[in-house]
């Protein structure tokens, strides 16, 4: 039970409470309605919980998930780069394609010649998020843990506090900040105007967009998937239109499968790109 | 976003209120936190120093691979030039011993020309030595033998004897004389 992704029908005030009506059977023959999807199917019971330090820790659909990501993530690269070969074979070969991606097309090309040191770091937020997101399509789990909102702030979060320091120990608290608020090469009296926004888009907003861009994303991509699922199910009555109807609710949640397995990656890369931005920014004043 | 399906959650089941989803609860922050930090942590110190290093590894043995071809194919190279060399050199040395045969066969032949000339021109002159002194010997027989038989026919001619008279012997001698004297203008 526990995980309750079901989605809680559309009521009918009275009728239910009457006991004339059954909703449980969510069919377009039901007249409670077409039982939309509402932000209910982003909770979850918890299965157990424990507490910590006087904190408590429910054990849940998004905790477990959480935990398998990052399990897959450590099998998979442990496995590939277990005894790596000059010549690289199977999945030595995959991971090294990760690992050049992330190296050539975004540390050396974003940071520079000294972005080879934050590789791990990128790496590891790239395919954190990738396959986080990827379980919105994964059969049977069917849930992005990012379109949890305290799952990317908790990314963005470390983000924010690993470039900020940086950025204050690499260049000195005053040039760092003078660089941030001050940028070079505009007139004197701009800077009354842009001081105060540089340091609200660069200080305050960039880690919360930093953390919203991935997870409205993925809500949103789950929320789509979600309805259209539904409707595939609701639609189908035993009529033509209702079979037809059904049909193309599946036909459009395939396609919008396909679209999300492109916003996954696109997301995770975002992200890290972003993540190399700011760490670029921090080391190197010109920016 | 709890304002956008109000109006669908309010009944069925029960009335709780939905939670924001942007909340952020402390203990889901700290999930993804630790999440993160477990595999960096692990990444960062076990799976990727291997492949970091095996990808250096890897561009050191191609830049050796590649070093090590530079240098043999410079080895190669220098072998080519011995070799190009020492076979010009032999070619030389040929050369040099072709013309000194030419011109120890040249002078080979020369000497035995020179050597059968000179033992041709020996047998010769000691031929004609020969011949002559045959000729001289065989002149001064026949000289005498001729005297003789004039001398006597004469006596026999005469009748006297005149054999041992000196002034017979003169005028005989005289005769021989003449007689080698008109053989010798007849011969010029």
């Amino acid at each position: 039970m526990a995980i309750d992704n079901s989605v809680k029908p559309l009521d009918l005030d009275g009728l239910v409470a009457a006991g004339s009506l059954d909703c449980k059977f969510e069919n377009a023959a039901n007249p409670c309605g077409f039982p939309a999807p509402d932000t209910g199917i982003f909770f979850f019971d918890d299965l157990a919980s424990f507490e910590i330090l006087g904190m408590e820790f429910g054990i849940n659909k998004l905790t477990i998930q959480v935990i398998l990501g990052v399990v897959i993530v450590l099998a998979f690269f442990l496995w590939a780069f277990r005894r790596p070969k000059l010549v690289p074979r199977g999945s030595q070969n995959v991971g090294e394609m990760g690992y050049l991606f992330i190296r050539d097309g975004i540390a050396r090309e974003v940071i520079g010649k000294d972005g080879d040191k934050y590789v791990p770091f990128l790496f590891s937020f790239f395919f954190l998020v990738w396959i986080l997101n990827f379980m919105g399509v994964m059969p049977f789990v069917h849930f992005p843990a990012t379109s949890v909102f305290a799952i990317p702030v908790a990314f963005a979060l470390i983000v924010y506090l690993t470039w900020l320091p940086l950025g204050i120990y690499r260049q000195g608290f005053f040039p760092f900040f003078k660089g941030m608020l001050f940028p070079p090469g505009v007139p004197k009296p701009m800077y009354l105007l842009l001081a105060p926004i540089e340091f609200l888009s660069n200080i305050i907003v960039r880690p919360f967009t930093h953390a919203v861009r991935l997870f409205a994303n993925m809500f949103a991509g789950h929320l789509l998937l979600a309805t259209f699922s539904i409707a595939s199910f609701y639609l189908l009555t035993f009529t033509v239109i209702g079979v037809l109807g059904s049909v193309a609710s599946v036909t459009v949640a395939v396609a919008i499968t396909g679209f999300e397995l492109l916003i996954q990656a696109l997301q995770a890369y975002i992200f890290t790109l972003l993540t190399a931005v700011y760490i670029g920014g921090a080391l190197h004043a010109d920016h | 976003m709890t304002t956008m399906s109000q109006g669908l959650i309010i009944a069925a089941g029960g009335n709780e209120e939905m939670p924001s989803v942007l909340a952020v609860p402390i203990d889901e922050l700290i999930v993804g936190i630790f999440g993160f930090l477990v595999v960096f942590g692990v990444l960062a110190k076990v799976a990727l120093p291997k492949i970091k290093a095996t990808l250096e590894e890897r561009t050191n043995a191609i830049e050796g691979g590649i070093e090590r071809a530079a240098a043999a194919q410079a080895e190669a190279e220098k072998t080519r030039e011995e070799y190009r060399e020492a076979l010009a050199q032999a070619r030389e040395e040929a050369a040099a011993i072709r013309a000194q045969a030419q011109t120890d066969r040249a002078a080979i032949v020369d000497e035995a020309r020179t050597e059968a000339r000179a033992a041709a021109a020996s047998v010769t002159a000691a031929a004609e030595a020969q011949l002559a002194a045959e000729r001289a010997q065989a002149t001064a027989a026949l000289t005498r033998q001729v005297g003789e038989m004039a001398l006597t026919l004469a006596t026999k001619v005469v009748g006297q004897g005149l054999a041992d008279d000196a002034r017979v012997r003169a005028t005989v001698d005289d005769f021989l004389d003449s007689l080698e004297n008109s053989a010798r203008e007849a011969k010029a």
